[in-house]
This record gives structure tokens, C-alpha cells and sequence, in this order.
């Protein structure tokens, strides 16, 4: 098949060759595309690299630098300064912006809420992707509808729900939002993997009389870990962004802020806080949450757009 | 022989074996099934409820979480309120501009890296950068990058491309520019707000053109090849009818994302110079004003709009479909 094309091609290009000259619509169409991609790489890799640059580098800017000259990117060695990371991290009694404990907040929330995600999520995903009972196809189709609701009309409700009860201003109740908001999602991607794995293995289990829940723990879990883990850092990842929800519910109570909830308060705080400080705060909100990226590509790739070569 | 399913194992258990598989199902499913109807559809449904109540957010101690009486008040102050239609009308521009810029700009970068080429993996890493990046802080940088005095975009319009005064991107409501000596305004703050919208989200669309393009047969290519298309008629007949299904399927998913979106614009402008989208409208009345039963009316209006769009666009859209068939 692909010799008689190879061949296709060369007959094509060589007739070419000998009645026109070189400049037919398939040369110069190719040449601007190349040309064009290359100037298309260039433009994707800057717009997408360049504010992160501009937020590294001007965190590490003195203020009056900035001020003077808004303009200029590098900075002098000998005026680097980390003195905006120092500020930012401190506590506010030692006169700093209290991140380091915003970041406490942040790392147990997130990790609690991949835990119970999962935790539901598995069972689950074991269940759709398996098991045949009744409801089973209904089932996917109402958690996915669920991940498409608008988040501010669930917002509301679970606001008065949760001030009602005294749990407002808890990191229990954000913990629980993101559990189960993120469970739709969790139990696509693990339903996904749970399917590519062959049901053979899983019958010569049973057939050694391992009964359904021994199969899962034994067989499809242990198989599924690098599923798991990557899925449970995109939980991670959603959970460390979320901002909405923070806001609504831990607002009031500075001792509660993530660092999400953090940075927006400082951005838009009435005392004058250094642009270059804040700035400090940004590049610490996303670190954890690129490097988990990097660490995880791939497999967060392929579980988020499985299904998607189909059309 | 090898091992046959459990379903068609022998004849004699086979209808206990399928309902142990069906209570199995069903137990496994129920913790999430709990969850998800504790805090994801019973507050829906409580919303509607609310909704024709009088509830604001000072009396939640005294009149307890169902309000007092029935009222159609709050859908009365929604479609009476001022701004309303203004509202409305900033959302559909901003979802409809949003969503097609970020597809635009997905399909050009997956098309860019669809063939290989040195540094492609990093570009293709790079490129999912800001969707993967927290809301917050990138709004944030743009926020300082588009400000008057500090950022570097004014600074290099003045500098280098000689504008006379700095622009305020994100709060100036409309600005006259002349074209060919026709003036018109043209909104600053909204379209900052839809460049950023773009810039987030295009890598999303990116994962799943590329993801399909990857899939597409390499003899499909080869085939228009041999048979004299160019490059660009080869894009137009053979690849983009390959692309057209996950193309609709991302309009509208980004679609649904863009219409409900808040904390974009919350964090980039606060909902000022003319960028106030009827989510904003919505936290407004919650936390603002305190008033729960307007801003539930609000909501439930904008899943309203929201599904007869949607309505509208499959009706469309398989009419479409049939007429090509």
C-alpha cells in the first residue's frame, strides 16, 4: 500500500519535472507552509512561555526597578533580589503575607480531596467499566452531565447549605466539594484504563475462585496504579487551582486561605503590596502545580483525551 | 478452550451470577452515587426551590434554609433589573468570540505540531502551559503585563510603537479608533478578557484536535497526494471533514465552559468596563447584596438560556448533517 504510493509519488513528481518547471502549486504551497509553521512555532512558544518568564523575572525584581522602567526584562545581577519570596512566605506577625501557612492549607485540601476521590472514584470506575447491572450506560452519561453544570449554580445552594451548618470557613466542607466535584472526571479517566486491561486475566482469577471483590483487589487495582497516580494528580491540580468555591467559603477566615485564595486577595489588596511580591506568590502558586504537570504528561494526556481519535 | 466469561459460564447459575454481578455493580457505584447526589443534585434541585422563595442571606438563622413563601419576585427582578440584556448580551458575545478564537488557535497548534520535528515534545509541553497553570496567578500576570504603569505591553507601545498614552486594558470601556477614517468604538476591556479566555483554553482544544489528527490514516494523505491535491486542497477536502466531528463536539463543550465562566473575568476586571458576564451578575447577589433567592432565579436563568442555545444548535446542526448527506 504504501509502496504503490511511494511509487504514486515519484511518477507524479517526476512527470513534474519534465513539463512544468520547479515552481508548481505542490512547491510553492509547501514552501509557505514550512515557512509559516516555523513562524507558528515561534509564536506558540512565546505567547505561551513568555508570562511565565515575565512572572519568574519579575519576582526577583526590586519595586523601584520595575517602577522606573516597566519595560526592561532582565535584571542586573547585583540587583536580583529574593527578598519578594522572604516577604511573601513569612507569617503576618513576623510583617509577611502568611503564604507559607496558605500553603499548608492548600497541600492538605488537595491531598484529602484526591484520597476521597478516588477513594469513591475506583469502586466505581470498576463498576461501569465491568460489571453489567442495571442503569450501567445512565449512569456515565448523568456524572458527565454533572461535570458540564454551571459551577456558580451549584455555588449557591452549597453556600447557604454549608453556612447553615456551621461548616463555612472549614477546610472540611471545600474537601468535600472537591471530592465530589471531581469524581465525574476521576471515574472517566480510571474507567478508561480499567478497560484496556484484558478481562482474561481477570477470569483466570475467578476460575481460581477469587471472588469479584478479590479480582479488583488483587488483579485490576494493582494493574491500574500508574492510572491511579496520574488521575489522582490531576485531581490534585484542580483542586490546588480552584478558585471559586475558596472564595466563597473561606473568605472570611484569613487562617483558612489557599494559596489560590491568597494571591487574589493580595492582587486586589487595599494596603499597598509590592507588584514584584505578589508576583513572588504567583510563581509559588504554580511551581507545585507545573512540576506535577511535567511529571505526569503523558499519561494525563492520553486518560483526559481517550475517545477523542475516534471523532 | 479458552476461559469463557463469567455471564456465559455454564447453564444452571448463570441468572444468579448475572444478578451478583448486578448487586455488585450497584454496591460499588453506591458511594459515589451518594456523594454526587448529596452535593451535586440535590442542591440543583434545591436551587429551582429557592429560587421562588424570599430568602436573603441575613434571616438564614431565622427562616432556616427553604426561605418563606412562595414568590415569582426574584424571575420578576431578574428580567426588570438594569443590565440585564446588557448582561446577557456581553456573555453571548464573550462566549461565541471566546470559544471560536481558542478552537482557531488549537487548530493551528495541533496542525503545527502534527508532523515531527526536533524540540517537538517540549513546544507540545509548552503549549499545554496555560490551561494546566493555576486561574489566579495567571490572571494575575496578565493583569500587571495589560496595567497602565507597570506593564509591559504599554510600555513597549509606547516605546517602540509610539502610542501617545498608555492604555488601560483591562478598564476602559470602549475606545475610538479610526479605520480607514470610519470611527468606531471598539470594547478594550471585553476583548482583553476574550484574548485571555483564548490564550487559556486553546491548549485545551489543541489536546483533542491533535489527539484526532493523529488518528487520521497516513494513506488518506498519500491518497490526495497521488491524485494531484496540493497541501492546502489536502487540508481543506481530506483532513478538516476528518476533524469536523471533534470540532463540534469541542464548540460546544467549550461553548457550555465559556457561558458559565467566572473566574476569569472575576479575577482579570472584577466585572467592570463593560465586561460584566451574567455569572458576575450572579456572585454579585449572593455576596454582595446577600440576596440568595434573586441570585438562584439568576442562575437558574442562565441554565436556561444555556440549554436553549444548546437546543438551537443541534436542531442546526442536524439539519446540517442531513443536508450533507
Amino acid at each position: 500500500m504504501t509502496g504503490a504510493a511511494d511509487l504514486g509519488t515519484a511518477v507524479e513528481a517526476a512527470a513534474h519535472e519534465s513539463t512544468h518547471s520547479r515552481w508548481t502549486r505542490e512547491t510553492v504551497e509547501s514552501t509557505v507552509i514550512t515557512v509559516l509553521k516555523w513562524i507558528g512555532v515561534a509564536f506558540f512558544v512565546v505567547i505561551t512561555v513568555f508570562p511565565f518568564l515575565y512572572m519568574l523575572l519579575l519576582s526577583v525584581r526590586p519595586i523601584a526597578d520595575l517602577a522606573r522602567d516597566p519595560g526592561a526584562l532582565l535584571v542586573p545581577f547585583e540587583r536580583l533580589t529574593f527578598g519578594t519570596y522572604d516577604e511573601v512566605l513569612r507569617s503576618v506577625e513576623q510583617g509577611g503575607q502568611g503564604f507559607l501557612s496558605f500553603l499548608r492549607n492548600s497541600a492538605i485540601i488537595a491531598t484529602v480531596a484526591v484520597f476521597a476521590s478516588l477513594l469513591l472514584a475506583i469502586p466505581g470506575a470498576y463498576a461501569i467499566s465491568r460489571l453489567d447491572f442495571f442503569g450501567r450506560r445512565q449512569v456515565n452519561a448523568v456524572f458527565l452531565a454533572v461535570y458540564l453544570f454551571p459551577a456558580i449554580l451549584l455555588a449557591i445552594p452549597l453556600f447557604v447549605f454549608f453556612t447553615r451548618i456551621g461548616l463555612r470557613g472549614s477546610l472540611i466542607g471545600l474537601i468535600i466539594v472537591y471530592a465530589s466535584q471531581t469524581v465525574p472526571v476521576t471515574i472517566h479517566m480510571l474507567r478508561t484504563y480499567f478497560n484496556s486491561i484484558p478481562e482474561s486475566l481477570e477470569e483466570s482469577a475467578t476460575l481460581e475462585g477469587c471472588n469479584r471483590f478479590q479480582v479488583m483487589r488483587y488483579i485490576s487495582i494493582p494493574l491500574a496504579v500508574p492510572a491511579i497516580m496520574s488521575t489522582g494528580l490531576f485531581v490534585f491540580m484542580i483542586a490546588w487551582n480552584e478558585f471559586l468555591f475558596a472564595l466563597l467559603f473561606l473568605v472570611d477566615k484569613r487562617e483558612s486561605w489557599t494559596v489560590s485564595l491568597g494571591l487574589s486577595q493580595l492582587a486586589n489588596s487595599t494596603i499597598e503590596v509590592p507588584t514584584t511580591v505578589v508576583m513572588a506568590g504567583a510563581v509559588i502558586l504554580t511551581v507545585p502545580v507545573i512540576a506535577v504537570f511535567f511529571l505526569t504528561e503523558r499519561l494525563l494526556v492520553e486518560g483526559l483525551t481517550a475517545g477523542a481519535e475516534k471523532g | 478452550m479458552t476461559a469463557r466469561s463469567p455471564g456465559s459460564a455454564g447453564e444452571r447459575p448463570g441468572p444468579t451470577l448475572r444478578q451478583q454481578e448486578s448487586r455488585a455493580g450497584l454496591a460499588l457505584l453506591s458511594p459515589t452515587f451518594v456523594v454526587v447526589m448529596a452535593v451535586v443534585v440535590i442542591p440543583i434541585l434545591w436551587t429551582v426551590f429557592i429560587a421562588f422563595r424570599d430568602l436573603r442571606l441575613r434571616d438564614l438563622r431565622e427562616v432556616g434554609i427553604f426561605g418563606s413563601g412562595f414568590t415569582l419576585e426574584n424571575f420578576v427582578g431578574v428580567f426588570t433589573s438594569r443590565g440585564f440584556l446588557e448582561a446577557l448580551a456581553t456573555t453571548v458575545i464573550y462566549s461565541v468570540v471566546g470559544t471560536a478564537l481558542a478552537i482557531g488557535l488549537g487548530l493551528a497548534a495541533a496542525l503545527i505540531v502534527r508532523a515531527p520535528f526536533r524540540g517537538r515534545t517540549l513546544v507540545r509541553a509548552s503549549m499545554l502551559l496555560p490551561y494546566v497553570s493555576p486561574v489566579v496567578a495567571v490572571a494575575f500576570v496578565w493583569s500587571v503585563m495589560l496595567d497602565p504603569n507597570l506593564g509591559i505591553v504599554n510600555a513597549f507601545g509606547q516605546d517602540v510603537l509610539g502610542w501617545e498614552r498608555a492604555i488601560p486594558f483591562l478598564s476602559q470601556r470602549s475606545s475610538d479608533v479610526t479605520i480607514f477614517g470610519v470611527s468606531m468604538g471598539v470594547p478594550v476591556a471585553l476583548l482583553s478578557v476574550i484574548a485571555f479566555q483564548a490564550w487559556r483554553y486553546f491548549p485545551f482544544a489543541f489536546l483533542f484536535i491533535l489527539a484526532r489528527l493523529q488518528a487520521v490514516p497516513a494513506d488518506l494523505d498519500e491518497a490526495g497526494k497521488v491524485d494531484g491535491a496540493s497541501p492546502l486542497q489536502r487540508f481543506r477536502y481530506i483532513l478538516l471533514p476528518q476533524l469536523s466531528g471533534v470540532i463540534a463536539l469541542l464548540a460546544v463543550l467549550r461553548f457550555i465552559w465559556t457561558f458559565n465562566e467566572f473566574d476569569d473575568i472575576y479575577l482579570l476586571t472584577g466585572g467592570g468596563g463593560g465586561t460584566e458576564v451574567v455569572s458576575i451578575g450572579i456572585f454579585n447577589r449572593l455576596t454582595g447584596r446577600g440576596d440568595i433567592g434573586a441570585a438562584a432565579a439568576f442562575s437558574l436563568v442562565l441554565a436556561g438560556l444555556l440549554a436553549i442555545f444548546l437546543f438551537l444548535y443541534f436542531r442546526f446542526f442536524a439539519r446540517t448533517n442531513e443536508a450533507s448527506a
